[in-house]
């Protein structure tokens, strides 16, 4: 059965696209080292429009009659103030642009003005060299170093010194643990269940947060935060697995870069990742269940629990609530071994 | 398009947001049956970004359940079947995979037109991402950058009886036509227009130079009648033209396919309207389809179809969205252990993460059942406001999605549905454990012969009859006396009381005659006021009065409404046999 795959490794080759969502301008170039907040590309988006109805303004009814007196044409920039159409003869009416703006359009005695733009830019995310231009649109940017996925994230990225506030897989991190040393670090954390710890964050300006769980009554505070956020094993206190906190103590004090942003269906995934001066070998991005495979299981009473996958069953197996699954036998330990379902696994490559 | 009424055998493939399902009918003994069923994981998003792996592992199981080849070395389906016995004669594909379509609506008057296509909007994979109407008081410019803010794929107007407003119904074309200008011609939205007929070809002419316009039958043709049938059609279809380019690997399937790709939810809506055709009675049929990304619901009679697709509704991927319509409360509610508030809260997000997790304890158990009794409870709520005056009164009640059709026991969805649904009267349930209905819905605009035979095959698990009679009477009060008249003519008798859950000693496959005689004003079926004898063949949980009261009280003390809750489910279990 097809398995999904989460990565947690301390040495791989990653390869990320950056890219604008409209058209825009590639500011890099192949082969161009980047640092990660180097701005990779730029576009600038239409936000505001204004109307202008010169039949009404002129009192033509007639839409081509309304055309014909307007002095200018599709692309012109305007400042306030500029004549745009005026009806001529002895007691000629004028219409003056009421804001700066571009005549985008003009089609049925209507000018449509674009009155405002925002630019938009996007970043790097981690320090890489650019491998491939994505023509308008941005790059693809390629480094080697650990990788740790997560499950949640709050959408923003940023990098900065790695710096532990946990000493040990399931503690709770609490408001008290972050000091003003922490000032510009992205810090790494148990299981968080006090807004008062995501707040402290923001008044430090941290440049990350990372932690094993958090209560989920808590995203929406996450959410409106203005510095990243990356949860590892995602709701509920469930302690942070073996294999991510072994690299997580290995790197502290390294520059490391978050990018929490959160769209499963396209592939975008929060994650850690940690520039090192190595060449790694890419990582498969899917697997089929296998015996020896390191497995993580997902739900209760099992929930964040590692293990290694001793064998699918053949046809379905019926869990202790009655439901019939396929499933796979996992040793979490030399003396214990459990059933779950295939669909709660996920390979850890 | 090919017909398939001469065709033997047919696999329709529905890929979903979480499972791909296969399903194989063909001709057995000169009747259509289904062969085989098989389901894999959907390889829509990341990282496969394409359809066709998780269709080629489904296609897989089927071959090693049936022994059939379907697929040749290349991987390609078999089309037609071949001499030795490989492949199959026709494909059928539907769809629910894919990212949400934005919609934008456009009518005159709130109650009138713009209703009408918010509710046409309802019925696809979409989210109306704004609505703009004759009572809108924005400035046309802030009219336009909100028209460009919500980024539509869609734009649906409306608006304009027959022979009624024409003005109104060009400057909503001029807006559009001014936004579409503004757009790149990549991101530009399909139109559909289904307003006033006079206008149909000047709006068409107006807008075609931009972007695709695509006219259907007024909606609204006059201000006290609706029909949605024909536009919905359309809209289905461009829906999953949408799709096709959106969702890696369908184009390929569709060129493959005897039937024009379909969604899901209009498929199952076409299937309960073809059952609806096929009953005898003049009460309505459902179809519920709970699944992860979206709750659908299909109410059809013979002159209607209420199509309502809830995206925001989902068992998996859809909880996040789902958990900000539902409070806590409501879903806790419903669980009938002492499970902590955060901890209920934590699964369910965690479930949003990992929509494929399964629960692994009878309180998760619990808990996801108890979320699906609470968003069947919102899309029902949500139903009655969008159509006032719906009977939830069924002839028959088709019930897929994962966490309803594949319970730990019969027992578990039939009570799922009776909360979560609450419906009124005698109505049947079938359980649809394989995804048939979105099947034989895509089949049955082409081939009529197959569903209706696949429906009497027995395809269809008959769950059982649930009898929910609606009184006024004080709790404990007898409402009604049943006489059980089996085929070997014996009989027993009982009664029931208000406020209980009644099990007939009645097994499956048992035919049996029923004479009711209702006490203290109780109605057992309002559509069916008459109906006082009647057959009824046992399902999987037998038959079952439901005389625990519309709406159904919950008890406010958290320890004896678990009680209250455990007790019902007792009942249900330990159901006497005949």
């Amino acid at each position: 059965m097809l398995a999904p795959v989460t990565h947690i490794l301390p040495l791989t080759s990653i390869r990320r696209l950056r890219s604008l969502p409209v058209p825009g301008r590639v500011l890099v170039r192949a082969g161009q080292k980047v640092n990660a907040s180097d701005v990779i590309a730029q576009a600038t988006a239409p936000s505001g429009h204004h109307v202008l109805d010169i039949r009404r303004g002129l009192g033509i009814p007639q839409a081509a009659a309304a055309e014909r007196c307007i002095v200018r044409q599709v692309g012109d920039k305007l400042e306030k103030g500029d004549v745009i159409a005026e009806s001529g003869g002895l007691f000629s009416r004028i219409i003056r642009t009421p804001m700066d703006g571009e005549i985008i359009s003009i089609s049925g005695g209507q000018i449509l003005l674009r009155t405002q733009t925002s630019d938009l830019e996007v970043r790097a995310g981690f320090a890489g060299t650019v491998s491939d231009i994505i023509k308008d649109q941005g790059a693809i940017i390629e480094t080697s170093g650990a990788l740790i996925q997560g499950v949640w994230g709050n959408g923003l990225t940023d990098s900065g010194m790695l710096l532990l506030v946990s000493n040990s897989p399931d503690e709770e991190i609490n408001r008290q643990q972050i000091e003003v040393s922490m000032r510009g670090a992205i810090i790494m954390g148990g299981y968080c269940s006090s807004a008062d710890v995501l707040r402290a964050g923001a008044d430090l300006q941290l440049r990350g947060m990372v932690l094993s769980s958090m209560a989920s009554e808590l995203v929406p505070v996450a959410a409106s935060l203005k510095y990243p956020v990356l949860i590892i094993e995602g709701f509920g206190r469930t302690p942070l697995n073996d294999a991510a906190y072994r690299l997580l103590i290995t790197s502290e004090k390294r520059d490391v870069s978050i990018s929490a942003a959160l769209n499963p269906p396209a592939g975008e995934r929060p994650e850690l990742i940690i520039p090192l001066p190595a060449i790694g070998q890419s990582a498969p991005e899917t697997d089929y269940f296998a015996p020896n495979q390191i497995v993580r299981i997902q739900g209760a009473p099992y929930a964040g629990k590692m293990g290694t996958l001793v064998q699918v069953r053949p046809g379905l197996f019926t869990l202790p609530n009655g439901l019939k699954v396929p499933a796979a036998d996992i040793q979490l330990d030399s003396d214990t071994r459990v059933t779950v379902p295939l669909a709660n696994l996920e390979v850890i490559e | 398009m090919t017909s398939l009424v001469d065709a033997e055998s047919v696999l329709a493939i529905d890929i979903g947001s979480l499972n791909t399902r296969a399903l194989l009918f063909d001709v057995v003994d000169g009747q259509y049956h289904l062969i085989s069923a098989a389901v894999a994981p959907s390889t829509a998003g990341a990282p496969f970004r394409d359809v066709s792996e998780g269709v080629h592992i489904a296609l897989t199981r089927l071959q090693e359940i049936t022994g059939r080849a379907l697929t040749s070395n290349e991987a390609q389906i078999i089309l037609p079947s071949q001499p030795d016995g490989s492949g199959v004669d026709r494909l059928a594909i539907t769809c629910s995979a894919g990212a949400d379509l934005n919609i934008v609506t456009m009518g005159l008057l709130t109650d009138v037109s713009l209703l009408s296509a918010q509710r046409l909007a309802g019925t696809t994979y979409g989210q109306v991402t704004d609505s703009i109407g004759l009572n809108d008081r924005r400035r046309v410019d802030a009219q336009l950058d909100a028209l460009l803010q919500a980024r539509p794929d869609i734009i649906i107007i409306a608006g304009g009886t027959e022979k009624g407003a024409t003005r109104s119904i060009n400057k909503l074309s001029e807006l559009v036509l001014m936004a579409t200008r503004v757009m790149p011609k990549e991101t530009r939205p399909k139109i559909l227009y289904c307003g006033n007929g006079a206008l149909a070809k000047r709006v068409k002419e107006n807008l075609e130079r931009d972007t695709v316009v695509v006219v259907a039958p007024n909606i609204r043709p006059n201000i006290d009648t609706e029909d949605l049938s024909p536009a919905e059609t359309i809209l289905a279809k461009i829906t999953a033209k949408l799709r096709t380019l959106q969702v890696g690997g369908l184009e390929g399937l569709a060129s493959m396919s005897s039937t024009p790709v379909l969604p899901s939810a209009f498929a199952l809506g076409r299937m309960m309207r073809f059952s609806s055709d096929l009953s005898d009675l003049s009460k309505s049929t459902l179809g519920i389809d709970l699944g992860s990304g979206a709750a659908t619901l299909a109410i059809a009679d013979l002159d209607n179809l209420h199509l309502n697709v809830f995206r925001e509704l989902g068992m998996g991927s859809g909880l996040s969205s789902a958990l900000k319509q539902i409070r806590l409360e409501d879903i806790a509610r419903w669980v009938p252990y002492d499970i902590p508030d955060a901890e209920i809260r934590d699964y369910l997000y965690q479930k949003s993460l990992f929509p494929a997790m399964l629960p692994m304890t009878r309180e998760t158990l619990a808990l996801e059942q108890a979320m699906a009794r609470q968003i069947l409870r919102q899309a029902v709520q949500r139903t009655l406001e969008r159509w006032p005056g719906t009977d939830l009164s069924f002839e028959r009640i088709f019930i897929s999605g994962a966490t309803l059709a594949q319970a730990a026991s019969p027992m578990q969805t039939l009570m799922m549905v009776l909360d979560g649904l609450q419906p009124v009267g005698i109505n049947v349930m079938m359980l649809d454990p394989y995804g048939l209905s979105q099947a034989l819905g895509a089949i049955a605009g082409v081939n009529s012969l197959l569903p209706a035979q696949i429906i009497e095959s027995g395809a269809y698990a008959n769950l059982g009859t649930a009898l929910c009679p609606i009184s006024d009477a004080r709790p404990g009060a007898v409402i009604m006396r049943l006489k059980i008249t089996y085929e070997d003519n014996t009989d027993t008798r009982l009664e029931v009381k208000q406020g209980a859950i009644v099990p007939l000693p009645i097994r499956n496959g048992q035919i049996a005659h029923l004479e009711v005689e209702t006490l203290r004003g109780t109605v057992l079926d309002p559509c069916l006021p008459r109906m006082k004898r009647f057959r009824i063949v046992g399902g999987l949980c037998g038959a079952v009065v439901d005389a625990r009261g519309r709406p159904l009280n919950l008890l406010n003390d958290p320890v004896k409404r678990r009680e209250q809750l455990l007790t019902w489910a007792r009942a249900m279990e330990d159901r006497r046999l005949a």
